[in-house]
């Protein structure tokens, strides 16, 4: 009988404990939608996703966030390509081709990569990259005074930034990937000649696909939601996202100007919000159908 | 299984019982410490609190509404004000919207609102409607450069320039060849808003960079060679050159003097002179004018006009 209050108790607690989390995602996910959906019908879908001039507080305000939706999915994208094929061989080092030592070493070095807080990055970013950027930015644009020129902070910065924060992701994901792989396949591709090279691209990585493919997706999920080393480096301003233009994310739009933002720019800031939630459930749904086929396969 | 049912409810009732009888424990432990600490120091605060009665002796038993519509740069210093006045009189409230300075000033000449706010001197016509203008802080902005620039003094017509970008070297005003990169804050920032109003460029600048905090731009500006930006005047230190315009050092004696170009008074129009208003009025702006007040509008960074 003692027993038995134990087991009820202890699985009654553990369901409350549940149906927090999945309270917290539901009452995030109505909020957001009820908070963002206003925006939509005041200023219209079009002319807010598809319309490039911000202008809140103007006489005759323009609400546009099509330079800041293209600035994070470029940003993002630029990223991934960037930090996916650096992140994905390290993983290859990592589980075929390092010894206990070295990889001892790297892996520490990319978990303590993982552990750094983003306002670090962000720091480094402006302290650091900013200041090279600039420089760049001046021999490239030398004599091209049409240029405006932004002290460099801009795309470039903020994509380099990215690329680095979705590196422990891609890597751990990855890499505990590839060592899943039977080592019966590693040793039959060996058996019928092929190099170590040749088993790793056409063995190994393809039997980890799935499990590289969620770290990539991971990975973009980090780099949509990054918001306080964005705001650092990217310099904030509203522009098409070319690589030496000053730019701002969905995650930057909020961030920035929430602080003072009064009526229908408020809204159209909580609808900034709603559209970046949107990604990342894409992002999610995504995730969640990849890991199934892992699964089934 | 009811039996089961009911006894695990219980089970969960007394632990939770048995955790908020620890709390609660806990919470009056605190409150004894506090009363210590609270004893010693009540030698230091009576002098705090002799002023705080004399605060509330002057504006003894006060009630009602006293409401405010305007200037949305007024916002902080506004919420500060009531705030603190609320605290000085429990019995009044405050109500500030922010709608900005031509409607605040409609709302008061149609009798809506005892008071009127603006960020800018009235117009005669709204002084011929009656409105009485009182001016309660005057709000600077410097424009500063980071300290290797060689321009010391640039003029309004320039400045504006080189926000719209249609001037973009320094060489083009007497400096370096060096690009100017232009720094602003976001839009809905009351600094923004003063400064683009007081050159007449409102919403038709070209920002580099839009950061979100006077610090922000501080730094930023102090640690990019050809960097523009504006901050508040009060913030103003030597990791940055304050430009002068047309002239004119961006200091609070040129500002009182009414010299410096970017300043802007921050208004609280009644209706008829304040020895008309009512008791209410008088008690909010004789709040104002008190050390309490004035330290309140220095703490938002605001100059006390004379």
């Amino acid at each position: 009988m003692k027993k038995a209050i134990v087991e009820k108790t202890a699985h009654i607690i553990f369901l409350i404990c549940a149906a927090v989390a999945i309270f917290a995602v539901c009452a995030i996910t109505l909020y957001m939608f009820l908070k963002g959906a206003p925006a939509f019908s005041q200023v219209g879908v079009t002319d807010l996703l598809f319309q490039t001039v911000w202008k809140p507080t103007a006489e005759t305000p323009s609400y546009g966030i099509g330079y800041i939706v293209l600035a994070s999915v470029v940003g993002t994208a630029s990223a991934v390509l960037l930090g996916v094929p650096v992140g994905l061989l390290t993983a290859v080092f990592l589980s075929e081709i390092a010894g206990k030592r070295l990889g001892g070493i790297v892996r520490g070095a990319v978990e303590l990569l993982a552990a750094i807080p983003s306002v670090i990055y962000g720091l480094i970013g402006m302290m650091v990259l900013n200041p090279l950027m600039f420089r760049l930015e001046k021999l490239v644009f030398a004599n091209r005074p049409e240029h405006q020129f932004t002290g460099g902070a801009n795309m470039l910065s903020a994509i380099i930034v990215l690329a680095i924060m979705i590196l422990p992701t891609v890597i751990s994901v990855s890499t505990s990937s590839l060592k899943a792989v039977h080592d019966n396949l590693r040793a039959a591709s060996l058996a019928l000649g092929a190099t170590k090279e040749q088993t790793i691209f056409k063995t190994v990585i393809p039997a980890a696909k799935s499990g590289i493919l969620t770290g990539i997706v991971l990975g973009i999920g980090r780099a949509l939601g990054e918001a306080m080393a964005i705001n650092m480096v990217a310099g904030g301003a509203v522009n098409l996202p070319l690589p030496f233009n000053s730019v701002r994310t969905l995650t930057t739009q909020i961030v920035s100007e929430m602080g003072y933002a009064q009526g229908l720019h408020r809204k159209v800031l909580f609808a900034v919000g709603l559209v970046l939630y949107i990604f990342i459930m894409i992002v999610n749904f995504v995730l969640l159908s990849a890991r199934k086929r892992e699964v089934a396969e | 299984m009811k039996k089961k049912l009911i006894a695990s409810v219980l089970a969960v009732c007394l632990m939770a019982a048995s955790l908020v009888g620890c709390g609660s424990q806990a919470e009056t432990a605190t409150d004894a410490t506090s009363t210590e600490t609270e004893v010693t120091a009540a030698d230091e605060s009576t002098v705090a609190e002799e002023e705080a009665q004399e605060a509330t002796e002057t504006t003894e038993d006060l009630s009602g509404n006293l409401t405010l519509a305007g200037s949305t740069s007024m916002e902080k210093l506004c919420e500060a004000m009531s705030e603190s006045f609320m605290d000085q009189n429990p019995g009044v409230t405050v109500t500030v919207e922010y709608t900005g300075s031509g409607a605040g000033l409609e709302s008061l000449a149609a009798g809506s609102v005892d008071i009127g706010n603006a960020s800018r001197a009235l117009k005669d016509e709204e002084k011929s409607s009656g409105s009485v203008e009182n001016i309660v802080a005057l709000d600077g902005i410097a424009v500063i450069t980071d300290k290797e620039n060689q321009v010391t003094d640039i003029s309004a017509e320039d400045l504006a320039k080189v926000y719209k970008g249609e001037v973009t070297n320094w060489s083009e005003l007497g400096g370096a060849d060096e690009a100017i990169v232009v720094i602003g804050r976001e839009a809905g920032s009351g600094t923004r808003d003063a400064f683009e109003e007081l050159l007449e460029i409102k919403d038709a600048c070209n920002y580099a960079q839009e950061l979100d905090s006077t610090g922000a731009v501080l730094a930023k500006v102090a640690s990019t060679p050809g960097a523009i930006g504006y901050v508040s005047l009060d913030v103003v230190d030597d990791t940055v050159i304050g430009l002068l315009i047309d002239g004119v050092e961006p200091t609070e004696e040129q500002i009182l003097a009414g010299s410096y170009k970017l300043q802007r008074p921050f208004v609280m129009a009644t209706k008829g002179e304040l020895s008309e208003q009512n008791e209410l009025v008088n008690a909010w702006f004789d709040y104002i004018h008190s050390d309490a007040g004035k330290e309140i509008i220095k703490k938002v960074g605001l100059i006390i006009p004379q």
